[in-house]
């Protein structure tokens, strides 16, 4: 005869979707533990969700190194987030995304490199991985908003009625540049728990929660390169696709023309770069150009890098609606200038510019100062002080 | 909150009875069975009653079960233990097997055509079953073995294993069939199976993990897969598992003992659930409804969602079920049974399997019948995708 289980009950699950519930994006690492640790620390109900994103078996070739631990994507940080969430006990899950990552993140990425420009991947990986797939799972499962443990700043303007991109308060932490892309409607129900916080307060803080990655080494590569061997990475990359990069050798010329050298494949440079080029002259020599056409790496000196003018596309504008009528009487149809600073790289300190709408989801941003080495495929960003005001994708 | 447990192929809670039965060889009844004296002795016997039992679940004798780790070294076992010993000799071996077989099948059929052993992954229609044509058809000279599944995991869909088991023995073949899902949902015999092999998993059958047994022919060659003591004639070494054998013995008994009155109820509770979800969510579908099922087991597939979006939001209401195969991080990969019944992958990735068990009850069918369409009705009503797809048709 069968005894009755222990299991059977009442039918009573919960028939409504928990009030309040916020999904915490959780890589594994001590930022998104803890923002996940402070939201429930305010009282909110919490729900983790770690992305699959990149199957390193996917390219075995590069897997021979076993230094690929440490990554987002590695299964180690899959245990780490699943610890974070059984130590502060709410339910967490690994969801599923290698698909929209190869197609939207990994696969640009790539494209990008091969077409002489130098993608930001993080940035595709925000706008159209994290705030949009998993975004729409965090609703799907019955959570109301999503946190993440960027270190930025999310306000709503009472007066604009707009939500408001910021720099953390932590400048030297802050990730505003890599989250230009996010949409009112994004940003409306996104929480940065960190903005206001230093990386050594969320340290403490990790610790005194006695969260188990609260000493974990922070990630600072790219998730899915083994090593930061990006050039590597492209190879394996079309070999897998059935696509391999061979003979992508071309000229490298002066800036009058004058062939001096030749290159391994546009791939392999980036504006600025110097390494590898020689000299000319006596004289240290730059990448000031990459040339997909004609398969042409163009160098010059350090003066022909910096420029004031840069035109941006893609662009995303986020304290104030696209100013395009603002001043119709504009050549080009495009808005008046505005003041602020504009960033063009990562580490790039934000240099004193104006930002003039254009057409077609364009904007031009003129700096007071020549910068040095604007790069196509990266994204400029710009500042109304701690405010993101727009960015968009360097042309 | 109170929680329901749809998914019972997955695992089984232990039967309170088949605790009990074995705590005392955690403690008191500690010996080890190869031991001489009373102890050992003791604790031989209660591994002798448990291979009794599991042999009367299948229709065997005691001799020609040999208790393993679980289902899956049972599968290896019997698959790498006779290709290897009948290809001994031979330059050429072929296997033939599914493509909708567990794992443990799937991927020791791999690794040995990495040693240049022959497989041939026979199609499933759309219903989840193999065509008996095609396999005497991919019968050759050197085909040494059939390895088949009885009961499918996902689907619950039974193959015409008494065809299979006839098949092999008019040509001379091995015959093994993975019965993990099967036993004790729906009669195993080995007998009217004509199986060589045969392997069961404690677990799934309310005994613990880590215990399962793998019934071998009398006669069979097979090559034995661990080396070490005398333990199980020293074909399986290996101290045994005292407390767990003792317990899947005795969830053998019971599933033996209950099973006919039990696959019933669950039949019937399945029913319930299966044609109520049908009728309350449009555009649900079941999978491998069409063939003989387990009576515990369905997978519907809810047309426009994400099956995985599903799970989750169900999963925090309080009802537990799966979809497709959970990979090592525990995320969800497109399941290779559905694909294999031809489901397109969107498809596949909107499919759920309820799988009921002994604790399931018609208030947690009820409760089920809320949630899932209301679940289901509002993932769709956020879902880009379902709407695209309604407002085309």
């Amino acid at each position: 005869m069968t005894t009755q289980l222990q299991l059977d009950s009442l039918p009573a699950v919960a028939a409504e979707t928990q009030p309040g519930l916020i999904a915490v994006a959780m890589s594994g690492g001590v930022d998104s533990s803890t923002a996940a640790a402070m939201l429930q620390q305010q009282g909110h109900p919490v729900v983790g969700l770690t992305m699959q994103l990149w199957n390193q078996r996917r390219l075995p070739e590069l897997q021979v190194s076993s230094s690929a631990q440490h990554r987002c994507c590695s299964l180690d940080d899959v245990y780490d987030a699943k610890r974070v969430a059984q130590h502060l006990n709410f339910p967490h899950y690994v969801v599923n995304f290698e698909e929209e990552f190869q197609e939207r993140v990994v696969r640009p990425f790539v494209r990008q490199y091969l077409a002489g420009r130098t993608p930001i991947a993080c940035t595709n990986c925000n706008t159209d991985v994290k705030f949009e797939p998993l975004l729409r799972m965090a609703r799907q499962i019955g959570a109301q908003r999503l946190a993440t443990g960027h270190y930025a700043r999310i306000r709503k303007n009472a007066n604009s009625g707009r939500y408001e991109l910021l720099r953390a308060l932590d400048d030297s932490k802050d990730q505003s540049y890599f989250l230009w892309g996010l949409t009112q409607e994004q940003l409306s129900c996104s929480d940065f728990p960190l903005g206001e916080l230093t990386k050594d307060e969320v340290r403490d803080l990790a610790r005194k929660l006695s969260l188990p990655v609260a000493e974990k080494p922070e990630s600072m590569e790219l998730c899915f390169v083994p090593n930061g061997n990006y050039v590597q990475f492209i190879h394996a990359y079309a070999r897998a696709e059935g696509q391999p990069l061979q003979d992508r050798e071309g000229e490298i010329v002066t800036q009058d023309g004058v062939v001096i050298g030749r290159h391994t494949g546009i791939h392999n440079y980036t504006i600025g770069q110097r390494k590898g080029l020689g000299f000319a002259a006596g004289k240290p020599i730059y990448v000031l150009a990459i040339d997909p056409q004609k398969n042409r790496i163009v160098v010059g000196e350090d003066d022909a890098l910096r420029t004031k003018l840069l035109e941006i596309e893609g662009v995303n504008w986020i304290s104030l609606a696209e100013p395009l009528d603002a001043s119709p009487s504009t050549p080009e149809g495009g808005s008046s200038a505005i003041r602020g600073h504009a960033k063009i790289r990562h580490k790039h300190e934000p240099a004193p510019a104006t930002i003039e709408a254009l057409p077609g989801g364009r904007a031009r941003i003129s700096f007071e100062t020549p910068q040095r080495a604007v790069t196509p495929g990266q994204a400029a960003v710009f500042y109304d002080g701690d405010t993101v005001l727009a960015g968009g994708w360097i042309r | 909150m109170n929680r329901i447990y749809f998914d019972h192929n997955a695992t089984t809670p232990v039967d309170p009875a088949v605790l009990e039965a074995m705590l005392p060889y955690f403690s008191t009844e500690f010996g080890n069975a190869s031991s001489i004296h009373t102890y050992g002795q003791r604790a031989r016997a209660a591994v002798e009653t448990a291979r009794e039992q599991v042999a009367a679940l299948i229709g065997a004798r005691a001799q020609e079960v040999v208790f393993t780790s679980g289902g899956t070294e049972a599968d290896n076992h019997a698959i790498f233990g006779v290709v290897r010993a009948a290809s001994a000799g031979r330059p050429r071996a072929h296997v033939v097997t599914s493509a909708i077989e567990h794992e443990a099948v799937l991927n020791s059929c791999q690794a040995l055509e990495q040693e240049g052993v022959a497989v041939t992954y026979l199609s499933v229609s759309r219903e989840g079953r193999i065509d008996l044509e095609e396999l005497v058809r991919a019968i050759r000279p050197e085909t040494l073995l059939i390895t088949i599944m009885h009961a499918n995991n996902e689907m619950g869909t039974v193959q015409p294993v008494e065809e299979i088991g006839r098949i092999a023995a008019e040509a001379d073949l091995y015959f093994h069939t993975d019965a993990v899902q099967s036993a004790g949902k729906i009669p195993v015999d080995v007998n009217a199976l004509q199986a060589d092999l045969l392997s069961l998993s404690g677990h799934k059958i309310y005994a613990p993990k880590g215990v399962g047994a793998l019934f071998i022919k009398s006669g069979t060659p097979v090559k034995q897969y661990l080396y070490g003591g005398h333990h199980q004639r020293g074909f399986r070494p290996g101290t045994e598992n005292v407390a767990a054998i003792v317990g899947m013995g005795k969830a053998a008994e019971i599933a033996r003992i209950a099973l006919r009155r039990e696959a019933a109820r669950i039949g019937g509770l399945r029913d319930i659930l299966e044609q109520g979800l049908l009728a309350r969510v449009p555009e649900a579908r079941v999978n491998g409804g069409g063939a003989p099922r387990t009576p515990n087991t369905t997978n519907i597939t809810f047309s426009g969602i994400e099956g995985e979006a599903l799970l989750i939001a169900l999963d925090l209401m309080g009802l537990a079920c799966s979809t497709g195969a959970a990979c090592s991080s525990g995320a969800v990969e497109p399941s290779h049974v559905l694909t294999a019944i031809g489901l397109p992958p969107a498809e596949a990735r909107a499919s759920l399997r309820f799988s009921l068990g002994r604790g399931t009850t018609e208030d947690q069918i009820r409760a089920a019948l809320e949630i899932v369409p209301s679940t289901v009705g509002r993932l769709r009503s956020i879902s880009p995708t379902y709407q695209k797809h309604s407002s085309r048709g």
